[in-house]
Formats: C-alpha cells, structure tokens, sequence
C-alpha cells in the first residue's frame, strides 16, 4: 500500500473545505450556513496540523487559536440567528434583507 | 514507535469524515446536520492522533463535539420551525455555487500536484509523550500575546452573544 503522506491529509483538506463552502453557498437555513463554517474552519485545521508534521509545533499552537476563533465565531453568530429570529420568525438566509434596498 | 495499519485508519477516518460532510450540507432536519458534523469532528480528532497532535485532538474533542455543538443543538431546539422541513433547502443559485466551488477544488489539487515537490523531504520528530508540554512552553512563551488577544476576543464574543440575544439591552 502507498504510505500516507503529507499531501493525502492535504486533499482531505481540500474536499471538506469545498464541501464547507457549498454548504454556505447553496444552503438556505443560518443554522447549517453556520454548521459549513465549522467545516471549514476544521478544514484548515487539519492543514495546519498536517505542516506541522514537516515545520515543527507551529501549526498546532496555531490550531488552538482557530478552535478559539470558531467558538467565538459560534457564539456571536447564534446570538445573532436568535435575534433575527425573534423579529421574524424565520431562520432562512435569502429573507435577511433588511440592509437592502 | 511503529503505528499500526496507517493507511487503513487513514482511508476510514477520512472516508467517515468526508461522508458525514455531505450529509452536513444535504439534510433537511438541522438535528440531523448537527449529528453528522460530531461524526466528522470525531474522525477529524483520529485524524490528530495519527499526525501525532494528541492534545489538539483532544481539544477538537472537548471543545468542539462537546461544547460548541452542544451550543448548536441549543440554538436549533430554540429556532426550529416546522414549516422549514416543508420547504425549499436550497437557495435560488446553488448551481452557480456549485460550480464555482467545484473550480476552487480543481485548482487546490492542481496547485498541491504541482507544489508537493517543495515539500521537506524528513518529517520532524514530534515524541508524542511531550507533545502537551511542548505546545504550553510555545503558548506561554513564543505566543503569549496573541493567547491574551485570544482571551479578549472571548470575552468580546461572550459579552457580544449576551447583547445579542437578549430582548432589552
């Protein structure tokens, strides 16, 4: 069998990464609009987790800091949904107009 | 030390975690979204343990398939609207995303097939049983500022979520 190397984990990363952004392309719903944000973010997180296996520690340290950031992101982006859908009861994505004009 | 049947665990974990991808995005029911988005966070954090990253694995455990999806579940018990099932998924140009996203994928394999040759040839040694050790001396040291940057930015997005949501400021 072919050893695994670096460049299997970096085209895993790929395919979840363009998954994640069809997600939030094509998806009307916030909640999974939010859940592909995750995906991509993990995306990268695998990246980073992968180099550090050629560079050194680096790319994990960095992986916590972006595990930090998609908590964070999480949070205000659910309070968010949860205020949209307080004044109109819906949660899908194409009916967030309100800026437009 | 030697780890067993690699590309096996390998082709498995990555399999688990690409097909609980595509039914994260394909559900309707968000619960069931949410379920299939632990799934590949689990086979991400396997993925860890095989780059030799335990603590990042077990952080992706704890914080990810413990914390923030169980704020997720909250939020969809909150929101759900049974009409929603009933409706249309998806919006008006998911073919246009499609296909952009599908170009986007094309040039990431192109560019990794054709960049992999200034790839190190050695991996670095990472001795697993220091690995928690070694990420705090460089989060302590190297690091410390963006780590206090970081405990700011929770607290913006703690005091930012709380604004949000609540009815009356």
């Amino acid at each position: 069998m072919v050893p695994i190397t670096t460049l299997h984990y970096l085209v895993v990363a790929a395919a979840l990464f363009v998954l994640g952004t069809i997600g939030v392309l094509t998806r009307r719903n916030v909640v999974i609009i939010l859940m592909s944000i995750e995906l991509i973010l993990n995306a990268v997180n695998l990246n980073l987790v992968a180099f550090s296996r050629l560079y050194g520690l680096h790319g994990q340290v960095f992986a916590v800091f972006v595990i930090t950031d998609a908590a964070a992101e999480a949070a205000v982006g659910l309070g968010i949904l949860i205020a949209f859908f307080r004044n109109k009861e819906t949660v899908n994505m194409d009916e967030v107009d309100l800026l437009k004009w | 030390m030697n780890p067993v049947a690699t590309p096996f665990f390998f082709y498995f974990l990555s399999a688990m975690a690409l097909i609980s991808g595509v039914l994260v995005i394909t559900r309707k029911n968000p619960v069931h979204s949410a379920i299939a988005l632990i799934f590949t966070l689990l086979s991400l954090a396997g993925l860890y343990l095989m780059l030799y990253a335990p603590f990042v694995a077990g952080v992706q455990i704890i914080l990810y398939a413990g914390g923030i999806m169980v704020l997720f579940l909250f939020v969809i018990m909150l929101v759900s609207v049974s009409r929603v099932e009933r409706e249309s998924q998806f919006n008006k140009q998911w073919l246009v995303g499609i296909a952009a996203t599908a170009a986007l994928g094309v040039l990431f394999i192109l560019v990794y097939a054709k960049g992999k040759s200034v790839f190190p040839e050695r991996t670095v040694q990472l001795p697993e049983q220091l690995n928690t050790q070694q990420v705090a001396v460089w989060l302590y040291g190297t690091y410390m500022l963006p780590f206090e940057i970081a405990s700011l930015l929770l607290l913006v997005a703690i005091v930012g979520a709380v604004v949000m949501a609540k009815k009356r400021i």
